[in-house]
């Protein structure tokens, strides 16, 4: 027992930097939800039941533009295939455990949860308890995540509109791309989404304009893959 | 905005967690599929970034005189000499609000 809360506490520990910017997130994410006209139930309900910071945010942002419920799920599916590959790199590690384990551990596989718990596993390969790390660092994130929504839906009721929070949502994207502008690769594929989607907005019919400009985006990224690997 | 979207979209972000998790054995995923799946969020992001900074509320495009581009440039600027998330926000939110508070004045 001793070991297992040891390796629960050192996921907490090892997540916490990474919280940092988590809260400002889950604020904003709470005020736009209020801004939007959400009622505070749904908000918070979206929290717990989506969690997932990326994909609530475009939830949103498709409702503010009037997405039907299937462009909407679709694109939300298409921001979360990211975790498909925190999945598959988990797998070497998760596969042993019960099943129960499993389904409640995808249910805390967040961007920052994977990054620490990643680093763990690869140190700790023979860590008999190394799923304990991904248990606290997850809950961690699950616990920050619904005490900074419940501050922005506090908050939300209070900020003025003038301030133009709404363009944090692109701020807050931009922000998690910052180690990948020094990509040069990973700067084409942006630009290839970002002009689809801007063109694409007023183009693509139902909202899909997120779904398309992914889908070319990633054409791209995977032709840029082959060309590489030929080189080699 | 129906509880039954957010159920549907709480199950697919859920299935794409677990689903790799509970499928594989061993990891599967050739190093070609995991390469392009690092793009991802690459692909995405700024197709939910670009619309509402080159877009005004009218759905054209707007790149004279617009304070979210200029703020964007400079929080990019921040972002990729401090790789820092929370620099590159506030940056972005300031330089904005300094740009429609007191610049465009």
């Amino acid at each position: 027992m001793n070991d297992r809360l040891k390796t629960l506490s050192k996921g907490i520990i090892d997540v916490s930097p990474l919280m940092i910017p988590v809260v400002p997130f889950g604020i904003i994410y709470g005020v736009i939800g209020m801004e939007l006209g959400l009622s505070a139930y749904m908000t918070f309900g979206m929290s717990i039941i989506v969690f997932g910071g990326a994909s609530q945010i475009v939830l949103l942002q498709l409702f503010s533009g009037g997405a039907s419920s299937l462009v909407t799920i679709t694109s939300v599916g298409a921001v979360n295939s990211r975790h498909l590959l925190y999945g598959a790199v988990f797998s070497e590690y998760l596969s042993h455990l019960k099943l129960t384990w499993k389904i409640i551990l995808s249910y805390v596989l967040i961007d920052q949860a994977f990054a620490v718990s990643n680093n763990y596993f690869k140190e700790n390969r023979n860590d008999n308890y190394k799923h304990y790390h991904l248990l606290g660092a997850g809950f961690t994130c699950w616990t920050i995540w619904q005490i900074s929504t419940i501050l922005g839906i506090v908050l939300g009721s209070v900020v003025p509109d003038e301030l133009g929070l709404s363009f944090t949502i692109s701020l807050t994207f931009l922000a998690l791309l910052i180690n990948d502008f020094r990509k040069f690769k990973n700067v084409i594929v942006m630009l290839v989404s970002g002009i689809v989607a801007t063109i694409g907005y007023n183009t693509v019919p139902f909202q899909a304009y997120i779904i398309v400009a992914a889908i070319s985006a990633l054409l791209v990224a995977t032709l840029l893959t082959l060309i590489n690997l030929k080189k080699k | 905005m129906h509880w039954s979207t957010i159920i549907y979209c709480g199950i697919v972000t859920y299935l794409t967690r677990f689903s790799m998790i509970f499928l594989l054995k061993k990891d599967i995923l050739n190093e070609k599929t995991k390469k392009v799946l690092s793009f991802v969020p690459s692909a995405i992001f700024p197709a939910i970034i670009f619309p509402p900074i080159f877009l005004d509320s009218a759905g054209s495009i707007d790149i004279e005189s617009n304070p979210k581009i200029l703020a964007s440039v400079f929080a990019i600027i921040i972002g990729y000499f401090t790789r820092s998330i929370i620099g590159t926000i506030f940056a972005g939110l300031i330089s904005y609000w300094f740009l429609i508070f007191v610049y465009y004045q």
